[in-house]
C-alpha cells in the first residue's frame, strides 16, 4: 500500500485516469447502444475497437508518417486515420451484426446463443489480425507488440495547482466528451435517433408505427462501432501500439464502465468510463501495476452485487438516452 | 445444397436418437459395452485403415496415448461445465478457473518443492521434501473448487444471464492473475515436481509415469465413466428436474415450491468440482504447471465444446469436446489456425444449427417450435 | 344459477379455523398504493371468492401472500405464522400454492414432469442423496414395487419387489415413485391424463390450465389459490371449472379464487371479498354482495356481470 506516492500525485493521477477513463468511455458506448436496443451484450465490440487501432497503424504505414514527419504529413495522416478508423470499426460492427447476429434474430434464438455466436466473432478477428493475416501478409501481423509510430509528441501545455496537463490528454479527454455529446445529441434530437430511442423502449410497438427494426440495429452498430473507431485513434496517441488481442481488457473494461454508469444509458457510459478510469489508475498506484487488471473485475462484481441497474440507472429509452 | 445437407443430417440424427431411446435394454447394453471396451482399446489401434485416426502415424506427430488422454481430460470438463450450462442454463465463461484450481492444488499441496508444502513443512517441523500424499490431493482440490464455486455463485447467481457470464469470465482471469502474481503459487514460472498417482511397480517404473500414457489414459476413462454415471444420476431425479424446471421459468419454479438458489448454487458447485477433478489429473500427468496454461481461451474452448456438441446431451458434448481436441492433433499444420476455426465453428453452427450437432431432444423441439414462432410472427406483420 | 345450494354450502364449513388472515395490509410501489388497508381472512374448508374491477388489486393481494412482494404496512398469517419475509419456495412448503392468471407452465417439461415439480416440494432427496442414493428406506407393503402394470416382465418386477424388500429402496426411489404415482394421481383428477407424455407447450389452451392447478396441487397444499382459471373459458368449460373446483374442496382444501365473472364466482364460492382501487368494499355471502349497492356501483362499467349478478 503505497499512501504517499497516491497523495503526493493526487492530481496527476486523476488527469491520467481521466485520460484512461475517456477512452474506456467511448468503447462502453458501443455495449450500451447495443444493449440498449437488443438487451444483448454485443461481445465482439472489443475487437471493433482493435480493428481500430490496426487501421489508425496501417494509415500511417501509407502516409509513411513517423515522429520526424512534417507538420503537413502529420495532420494529414491523423485525420485520414480518424476518418478511416470510424469508417473501418463502424464497417466490422455491421459485418457481426449482419454474418453473425442477424440470422439468429430471424430465427428467434435464445440469448445464450446470441452471446456465443459473439465470442466467436470475437475470436475470428482476433486471430485474423494474431495469425491468418501473416500467413498471408508476414508482419507486422501476428502475436507480437506492434509499435505506432508517435506523430504527435507529448508537451505539457499548462499546470493548474501543480499538476501539468499534457497536450495528449487535454486531446483524448476532449475529442472523448465532444463524441459523447454529439451522439447524445443525434440520439435525442434527430428523426434517426427518435427511431432508436422507441425500438429500445418497445420494439414491437415501434415497429407496427412504422420503424424500420432492422435499420435501427444496424444503425446502432454502426454508431457503436465509429466510437470504438475514434477511441481507437485517441488511443494510439495516448499507447502508441496495438496487438492482436488488445480489445479483451480494453472491452472488459468498457463493458465496466457501461455496468457502472447503468448499461443503456449514455451518459451512464461518460460517468462510469471516467470514474474507472480513476480507479483503476488510483488501485494500481496503492498496490502494484500487476494487479491493475484486477480491479476493472472487482469493480464490475461489486457492482452487479451491489447496484446492478448502475449509478444512473439503465434504459436507453426511459432516461431520455 | 448446404441446408439439404443438413436436413438429411438433422434426419438421420433424429431416426438413430428415437430407434436409441426406444430399443430394448438388451440391445443397448451390450453396444454400451462394447464402445466402452473399444475405447480402452484405442491406444493399440493398429489395424489399417482403422489406424489412420492415429495422430502419431506421420512425422512430427503429437504421441496417441497423450492426445487421447488430453481428449478425455477435456471431457471431463466439458461433462462438468454442461451441468452448469446445459443443465442449469447458466453461462459459466471462466470455467478455466475452476480447472486452474484442480491443477494447482494438486501443484500446490502435493509438490514437495512448492511455496505451499514449503512452507507448511517449516511450520510444523516437517521432513525436507514432506508433501501431501496424491491420494489426499483429490479431496482438497475437490473442496477448494466446491468452496469456489459457491463464493463466486453466492453473490452473483442472482444477476441476468448476460451479467453472470461476464462476472464468471471476470473471475476466470482474476485466477490466473493471482496466480501469476502471487508468492505462494510459484508466480509466473509456477510449480513442479507434481506428484502422480500410487500404483504397483512395473519394470522397475512407477506404475503411472511419462513414458506409458495409455495407463494416464485409462485412470482418466474410467474416471470419465464414473463422472458421467454420476452426473446422469442427477440429471433424473429431483435435482435434474429442478435444474429444468428453473431453466424454463425460474420464478414459476420458485412458487412451486422449488429453493431455485440453493440448486443453482449446486449446479455452479457441481460443474465446479467436475473442472477440478479434470485440471487436477492434467496437471498430475504434466508435472508442472504454470499459469499461462490457463488461459481465458481455454475457457472458451470448454464452452465451444458443449454448446457445438449440443448443451444438455451428453453425448453431444462429449463429440463436442472430441472433435474440439483431436481435429487440430490430426491435423498438425492446423495448429495455429486452432482459435480461428474455433471461431469460425461456432459461429457457423450457431447461425445454421444453433441446438448443436447432437442437441437434447427436448432443446430440438425447443429450437423447432421458437423458428416456428419466428416464421409465424414474420407472416403476420 | 345455483344460488340455491348455498345455504347448505355455507353451514359445510364445520370448523371455523382461520387459515390465512389478511391483516391490514398496505402495498406501496413508489406513489401508488396498490392495496390500502386490505383485511380478510379465509376459514379451513371455504371458498373464497375475491372479485373486483380491473386493477383492483386482486392480483396484487395474490402476490403479497405468495411472497411476491412484501406489504409495506400489515401482516399475511398463515396458521398462525407470518408470510412475508419468506421466499417463494418456503411459503409454498408452509402450504400455500397458487396458479397464474398468464399461465406459467414450464413449456418444454411434458404435463407428468410439470406436476413432479410440484410433487418434488414434499420432497427430500438431496443432491448427494440423489447421487449416491444411500440413503434406505423399509418400503410400506404398498410402497412396494405393483407386480403389473409398470413396463417389465412379471419376473423383473417380482425381483424388483424382492430385491425392495431385503435391501430396502434408496429415498430417491420411493420419492420418485411415489411421487409418479400422485402426479398421474393429479392428472386423472383434473381430467387431462390422456396427455401426460406431452410437452406443456403442445396441450390445448383448457389442459394447460388445468395442467396448472395439478401443479399446485401436487404441492400439498392447504391453501389453493387460483387467480382466474375460468379466463378465456367458454360456458361448458365454466361449468367443469365450476365442478372441479368444488371437488378440490372436497378434498380437504380451502380454496381462495380470484375471477372476473361474477356467474362463476357466485355459483362456487362460500364467501365473498370484494376489492375496488385496493381497498375492500365488500364481505359477505355471495347473496349478500350481490346485492350491495357499492359493488353494483363498483361493476357498473361492466353491466353483463352486474346484470348477472
Amino acid at each position: 500500500m503505497d499512501f504517499t506516492s497516491l497523495i503526493d500525485n493526487l492530481g496527476s493521477h486523476t488527469v491520467d485516469g481521466l485520460t484512461k477513463g475517456a477512452i474506456y468511455a467511448l468503447v462502453a458506448l458501443g455495449y450500451t447502444l447495443v444493449y440498449g436496443v437488443l438487451r444483448l451484450i454485443n461481445f465482439a465490440h472489443s475487437e471493433v475497437f482493435m480493428v481500430g487501432t490496426w487501421t489508425v497503424f496501417g494509415v500511417y504505414a501509407v502516409f509513411n508518417a513517423t515522429a520526424a514527419s512534417g507538420v503537413g504529413t502529420v495532420i494529414l495522416a491523423t485525420s485520414v486515420a480518424l476518418i478511416a478508423a470510424t469508417l473501418a470499426s463502424a464497417g466490422t460492427a455491421l459485418a457481426v451484426e449482419r454474418i453473425a447476429y442477424r440470422p439468429l434474430r430471424k430465427k428467434n434464438a435464445p440469448p445464450l446463443i446470441f452471446l456465443i455466436t459473439a465470442i466467436g466473432c470475437s475470436l475470428v478477428l482476433v486471430e485474423l489480425f494474431g495469425h491468418v493475416f501473416r500467413q498471408f501478409f508476414g508482419p507486422p501481423f501476428g502475436r507480437a507488440l506492434v509499435s505506432i509510430p508517435t506523430l504527435i509528441d507529448t508537451k505539457v501545455l499548462f499546470t493548474v495547482g501543480g499538476v501539468s496537463i499534457t497536450n495528449i490528454q487535454l486531446i483524448v479527454i476532449f475529442g472523448a466528451v465532444l463524441m459523447m455529446v454529439l451522439l447524445d445529441l443525434f440520439v435525442n434530437y434527430s428523426r434517426l435517433g427518435r427511431g432508436v430511442r422507441a425500438v429500445a423502449q418497445d420494439p414491437d410497438t415501434a415497429a407496427l408505427m412504422g420503424v424500420n427494426q432492422d435499420r435501427v440495429i444496424m444503425l446502432v452498430f454502426v454508431l457503436g462501432g465509429a466510437m470504438a473507431g475514434v477511441a481507437a485513434m485517441l488511443y494510439t496517441l495516448r499507447y502508441d501500439i496495438t496487438k492482436f488481442d488488445i480489445g479483451f481488457l480494453i472491452g472488459v473494461k468498457a463493458f465496466t464502465a457501461a455496468v457502472l454508469g447503468g448499461i443503456g444509458n449514455l451518459r451512464g457510459a461518460l460517468v462510469g468510463g471516467l470514474l474507472l478510469g480513476v480507479v483503476e489508475v488510483y488501485s494500481s498506484t496503492l498496490f502494484s501495476s500487476n494487479w491493475e487488471d484486477v480491479t476493472a473485475f472487482v469493480v464490475l462484481i461489486a457492482v452487479l452485487m451491489f447496484r446492478p441497474t448502475g449509478i444512473l440507472g439503465e434504459s436507453l429509452g426511459k432516461a431520455r438516452a | 445444397m448446404s441446408t439439404t445437407l443438413l436436413d438429411r443430417y438433422a434426419t438421420a440424427r433424429k431416426a438413430l436418437a428415437d430407434n436409441w431411446a426406444n430399443g430394448p435394454i438388451w440391445v443397448k447394453l451390450p453396444i454400451v459395452l462394447a464402445l466402452i471396451s473399444f475405447c480402452f482399446y484405442l491406444p493399440y489401434l493398429n489395424i489399417l485403415p482403422f489406424a489412420q485416426i492415429r495422430t502419431d502415424l506421420g512425422a512430427g506427430g503429437t504421441d496417441w496415448s497423450s492426445v487421447l488422454f488430453l481428449i478425455v481430460i477435456y471431457m471431463i470438463a466439458a461433462v462438468g461445465l454442461n451441468v452448469v450450462i446445459g443443465l442449469a442454463g447458466l453461462l459459466d465463461l471462466g470455467y478455466v478457473g475452476f480447472y486452474a484450481l484442480g491443477a494447482y492444488s494438486v501443484a500446490l499441496f502435493g509438490s514437495p518443492s512448492s511455496p505451499v508444502t514449503e512452507a507448511i513443512a517449516r511450520k510444523f517441523d516437517l521432513s525436507e521434501g514432506w508433501a501431501v500424499p496424491f491420494a489426499a490431493c483429490i479431496p482438497i482440490a475437490i473442496a477448494f473448487a466446491l468452496v469456489a464455486g459457491v463464493i463466486l455463485g453466492a453473490p452473483t447467481l442472482r444477476l441476468r444471464g448476460d451479467y453472470l457470464a461476464i462476472v464468471t469470465m471476470g473471475f476466470g482471469e482474476i485466477i490466473r492473475i493471482i496466480l501469476r502474481n502471487s508468492e505462494f503459487t510459484g508466480g509466473p514460472s509456477g510449480v513442479i515436481g507434481i506428484p502422480k498417482p500410487p500404483g504397483p511397480e512395473q519394470d522397475g517404473r512407477d506404475y503411472f509415469n511419462s513414458l506409458d500414457v495409455h495407463r494416464w489414459y485409462w485412470l482418466a476413462l474410467i474416471v470419465l465413466i464414473l463422472l458421467m454415471f454420476a452426473v446422469r444420476r442427477l440429471e433424473h431425479s429431483r435435482v435434474g428436474r429442478s435444474w429444468l424446471a428453473i431453466r424454463e421459468d425460474e420464478d414459476a419454479a420458485a412458487i412451486m415450491g422449488v429453493p431455485a438458489f440453493k440448486f443453482k448454487l449446486w449446479a455452479f458447485a457441481i460443474g465446479a468440482a467436475l473442472g477440478a477433478i479434470a485440471g487436477l489429473l492434467f496437471a498430475s500427468k504434466q508435472g508442472v504447471v504454470e499459469p499461462n496454461g490457463f488461459r481465458l481461451n481455454l475457457s472458451f474452448l470448454f464452452v465451444a465444446m458443449v454448446v457445438i456438441g449440443g448443451s444438455g446431451n451428453m453425448v453431444g458434448v462429449l463429440i463436442g469436446a472430441f472433435l474440439i481436441t483431436y481435429l487440430p492433433e490430426r491435423f498438425r499444420g492446423f495448429e495455429q489456425w486452432r482459435p480461428f476455426a474455433f471461431g469460425v465453428a461456432l459461429v457457423a453452427v450457431m447461425v445454421l444449427r444453433p441446438q448443436g450437432l447432437v442437441p437434447n431432444r427436448r432443446r430440438a423441439k425447443e429450437f423447432e417450435d421458437r423458428r416456428h414462432e419466428a416464421k409465424e410472427a414474420a407472416a403476420d406483420v | 344459477m345455483s344460488e340455491l345450494s348455498l345455504e347448505k354450502q355455507t353451514n359445510a364449513t364445520p370448523d371455523d379455523e382461520v387459515v390465512l388472515e389478511v391483516d391490514q395490509v398496505t402495498l406501496k410501489f413508489g406513489g401508488v398504493v396498490a392495496l390500502n388497508g386490505v383485511d380478510f381472512h379465509i376459514r379451513r374448508g371455504e371458498i373464497l371468492g375475491l372479485i373486483g374491477p380491473n386493477g383492483a388489486g386482486k392480483t396484487t393481494c395474490f402476490n403479497a401472500m405468495t411472497g411476491v412482494y412484501a406489504p409495506t404496512s400489515g401482516n399475511i398469517r398463515f396458521l398462525g405464522k407470518q408470510v412475508s419475509g419468506r421466499q417463494s419456495h418456503q411459503i409454498t412448503r408452509m402450504g400455500i400454492a397458487r396458479t397464474f392468471q398468464n399461465i406459467r407452465l414450464f413449456p418444454e417439461m411434458s404435463a407428468l414432469e410439470n406436476v413432479l415439480v410440484g410433487c418434488d416440494a414434499r420432497h427430500k432427496t438431496s443432491v448427494l442423496g440423489a447421487l449416491f442414493r444411500a440413503y434406505r428406506v423399509r418400503p410400506k407393503p404398498e410402497e412396494l414395487p405393483e407386480i403389473t402394470g409398470t413396463g417389465l416382465t412379471r419376473a423383473q418386477s417380482r425381483l424388483r419387489r424382492a430385491t425392495a424388500k431385503v435391501f430396502g429402496v434408496s429415498r430417491h426411489t420411493l420419492e420418485e415413485r411415489a411421487g409418479r404415482k400422485k402426479a398421474m394421481e393429479l392428472l386423472r383428477f383434473v381430467g387431462i391424463a390422456d396427455r401426460a407424455n406431452d410437452l406443456a407447450r403442445n396441450l390445448p389452451y383448457g389442459y394447460q390450465r388445468r395442467l396448472e392447478i395439478a401443479r399446485a396441487m401436487a404441492t400439498e397444499p392447504q391453501l389453493l389459490c387460483l387467480d382466474e382459471p375460468a379466463a378465456g373459458f367458454n360456458p361448458a368449460e365454466k361449468e367443469s371449472l365450476m365442478a372441479l373446483i368444488r371437488r378440490i374442496r372436497d378434498r380437504g382444501l380451502t380454496v381462495l379464487l380470484i375471477e372476473h365473472d361474477m356467474k362463476l364466482v357466485m355459483g362456487v364460492t362460500d364467501r365473498i371479498v370484494v376489492l375496488e382501487f385496493g381497498q375492500k368494499i365488500a364481505e359477505g355471502l355471495p347473496s349478500e354482495v350481490a346485492s350491495n349497492p357499492k359493488v353494483i356501483a363498483a361493476y357498473l362499467g361492466e353491466p353483463d356481470d352486474a346484470a348477472s349478478a
